[in-house]
């Protein structure tokens, strides 16, 4: 099985049944950039933000920012399909990887995709990308690279009410208008994080939504205006647009330092990812509220509201036995909730060993069947990372210990 | 009987069958000569602007989608000739002429409703706009040319309609053209022209216009590409136009194949065994015998 930083979230790069680990994080050269064509080779083990460091001046990005940027690699990005904030409008890691070389579990090397355009017959490429490890290992990555937005702007709503924020997000939607990120933070999460970030956030919000908005400045200033009037009809306090690049940052900071600042609330935390219908919000994280304080025990909410990507996050002390148990309970009825509303399991951390036995509430046998042809094309043995992703009577189903991400990095 | 059982009912569990949609690209990849024929459910099922997804029966016409889509605002990134079908163009899974602002047409397929060879009903992908739950049968289906399960009923991701559109051409390089133009939808190079598709606000546009004039470009129609197409090997016969994007050349040329490696052959034959062994969904067809 391949590890690159281990940053994953769902347990994928856990070994199960004693494999070999191979580790590409030292696989980390930026192999080629070609500016004109917009494309870049890069080994498996390039750190994400790496990459758009180095390119820096050239007017071009790696699009992909999923929560580990600082830390994870390009080859976990394409092993989970990585999304993060600015998928919303720009898609998530499939989007911006052309081709893949990849030694498939019986050795041999093959190069699924194109430099340009799409591949000839069947998408492999795309097949490989969110397998997790179970279909190979990628070994050279050709990705397509962003032109930077001329013009960004930044705003900040603040609502009394988390429902009035959601249903801002799905009015947004409605009208027609895709940000290129949407997120919601309600107010405990403003109250850890504000401290440190200095964002100006309003304390006694309920929930604050960050919109971001790029390209150029008269599409940009008549968005501005719409969904101005969309939050304040849907009961917005204020509505801020961020003046300058250094405003702009300080609400990310406060976005991106979430995770940080619980670390001072309780030792752990139990993230879980889902998507639902984005009209449907409000409604969901109101039954995910009940069957948190039904446990008794403390929700935090900070997501992907643009494209109803939940991350409810419940804090709590992995020492307490009896807690973590509770949280286990929860973690289960929020995929429930989710699955029930129309969603599905995870939209950017991927199945791993986390939610394997979930995958018979989303799927019938016959669409696990499917899947299993999928993965049996590409590994007839089950040799690349077994007993992930489907559901199977495999071993290595112990998995309590919830993780702790490095400091530094958002979800 | 709802129409997908039907549907899941005509393809049966044995003997040879195609579907037919607009059969307007009936013989791109081979013909399935023999083969019982079938036709998808039809319909736009329901449309949910506010979710930006449309669940529609297969055998609906591209042009019938789009007269629901654009009463809301939206559209899909499914291009294909006049009178072809939502499943043809998934099947056929060539992107849009406009992907640079909508995207890969595999992009747009977020769940599909399909019949497998062994006869059964499976769902592949889910509704939502984002989902990496299992694995991405989806994108399998796009461009298999119906040879590893036959759609019936699919989810499509929709998006705004841009407020507006122009193109402009000229003498220079795609790539200084790239330089000044933001997110071109189209760039279109036939080695000495660049004619690209801009999409925004209507005052960007003449923003962009007005730089691009400046470097020598002028606004033109929309240009007429013929139905013939190649992949792009490196090289632009004269009177060729290549999609630089799409890695696609326009011109009267000769067809030629794509070269395979032996490796990624061996990797879909193993795919098309594990979903259809018995050949039995649109024999005949092979998505590694088409030009472009």
């Amino acid at each position: 099985m391949p590890r690159g930083a281990g940053t994953g979230l769902a347990g994928g790069a856990v070994p199960c049944d004693d494999p070999v680990v191979i580790v590409t994080t030292r696989m980390d050269r930026i192999l080629d950039v070609d500016v004109e064509r917009r494309t870049a080779w890069v080994e498996p083990g390039v750190v994400n933000l790496d990459l758009s460091r180095h390119l820096a001046g050239t007017g071009l990005h790696f699009a992909p920012d999923p929560s580990s940027q600082q830390a994870s690699t390009i080859g976990g990005n394409v092993a989970t399909n990585s999304g993060g904030p600015h998928c919303l409008l720009y898609g998530v890691t499939s989007a911006h990887v052309q081709a893949v070389e990849v030694v498939l579990p019986d050795g041999e090397v093959v190069l699924l995709g194109e430099e340009q355009g799409d591949a000839a017959g069947y998408d492999l490429r795309g097949a490989f990308i969110g397998g997790e490890g179970t279909l190979g290992i990628a070994t050279r990555i050709c990705v397509r690279l962003t032109q930077d937005p001329p013009l960004v702007a930044t705003l900040l709503l603040d609502f009394l009410t988390i429902d009035e924020a959601a249903e801002t997000v799905s009015a947004i939607i409605a009208a027609g208008i895709l940000p290129a990120a949407l997120e919601l933070m309600d107010q405990q999460v403003v109250a850890a994080v504000e401290p440190f970030a200095h964002a100006g956030y309003p304390m006694d919000a309920a929930a604050v939504l960050i919109v971001e908005l790029d390209g150029l400045p008269a599409g940009i200033d008549d968005q501005v205006r719409r969904i101005g009037e969309l939050a304040r009809s849907h009961g917005a306090r204020e509505v801020r647009r961020a003046a300058d690049a250094d405003e702009q940052e300080r609400i990310w900071k406060g976005r991106k330092s979430a995770f940080g600042a619980i670390a001072n609330l309780k030792p752990d935390y139990y993230l879980n990812d889902t998507v639902i219908p984005r009209s449907r919000l409000a409604e969901v994280l109101a039954g995910i509220q009940e069957a948190v304080d039904r446990h008794d025990l403390l929700i935090m909410n900070v997501f992907h509201a643009g494209d109803g990507n939940l991350h409810p996050l419940i804090v709590y002390d992995a020492r307490d036995a009896e807690e973590t148990a509770r949280v286990l309970e929860v973690g289960e009825e929020i995929v429930r909730l989710a699955i029930d509303a129309g969603g599905v399991l995870s939209g950017e951390h991927g199945i791993g060993l986390e939610k394997r036995r979930f995958m018979g509430l989303q799927f019938s046998p016959e669409d696990l069947e499917a899947q299993a042809r999928l993965r049996r094309a590409f590994d007839p043995d089950g040799m690349a990372n077994p007993a992930k992703i489907l559901p199977s009577g495999a071993s290595c189903g112990h998995v309590t210990s919830l993780g702790r991400i490095p400091e530094g990095t958002w979800v | 009987m709802n129409r997908l059982t039907e549907f899941r009912e005509a393809v049966g569990t044995d003997g040879a069958v195609c579907v037919r949609g607009g059969a307007t690209r009936w013989d791109l990849g081979g013909d399935p000569a023999g083969a019982h024929e079938v036709r998808a459910p039809s319909g736009v099922e329901e449309f949910l602007p506010a979710e930006m997804t449309v669940t529609v029966g297969a055998g609906t016409t591209l042009a019938e989608l789009t007269e629901v889509l654009g009463a809301s605002g939206q559209e899909v990134a499914l291009d294909g000739p006049p009178g072809a079908t939502v499943g043809g163009a998934l099947a056929v899974g060539r992107s849009s002429l406009r992907r640079g602002r909508v995207g890969s047409i595999a992009d747009a397929l977020l769940q599909a409703d399909c019949v497998g060879a062994d006869g059964a009903l499976f769902t592949a992908g889910g509704p939502t706009v984002k989902n990496v739950t299992g694995y991405d049968v989806c994108r399998l289906l796009v461009g298999s040319l119906g040879t590893l399960a036959l759609l019936g009923r699919v989810i499509l991701r929709t998006r705004p309609v841009p407020e507006s559109s122009l193109w402009l051409a000229g003498e220079l390089t795609p790539g200084r053209v790239a330089d000044v133009a933001y997110r071109p939808a189209t760039v279109l190079w036939d080695g000495q022209r660049t004619t690209v598709r801009l999409e925004g606000h209507p005052s960007d546009l003449n923003d962009e216009r007005e730089r691009l004039v400046a470097l020598g470009l002028g606004e033109v129609d929309e240009p007429e590409l013929g139905p013939c197409m190649s992949r792009w090997v490196g090289q632009i016969a004269a009177g060729a136009v290549l999609d630089v994007l799409g890695g696609v050349v326009y011109g009267d040329l000769p067809k030629t194949l794509p070269v395979i490696e032996p490796g990624v052959h061996a990797l879909a034959s193993r795919m098309r065994d594990e979903f259809d062994p018995g050949r039995r969904l649109n024999p005949g067809r092979d998505p590694y015998r088409v030009a472009a």
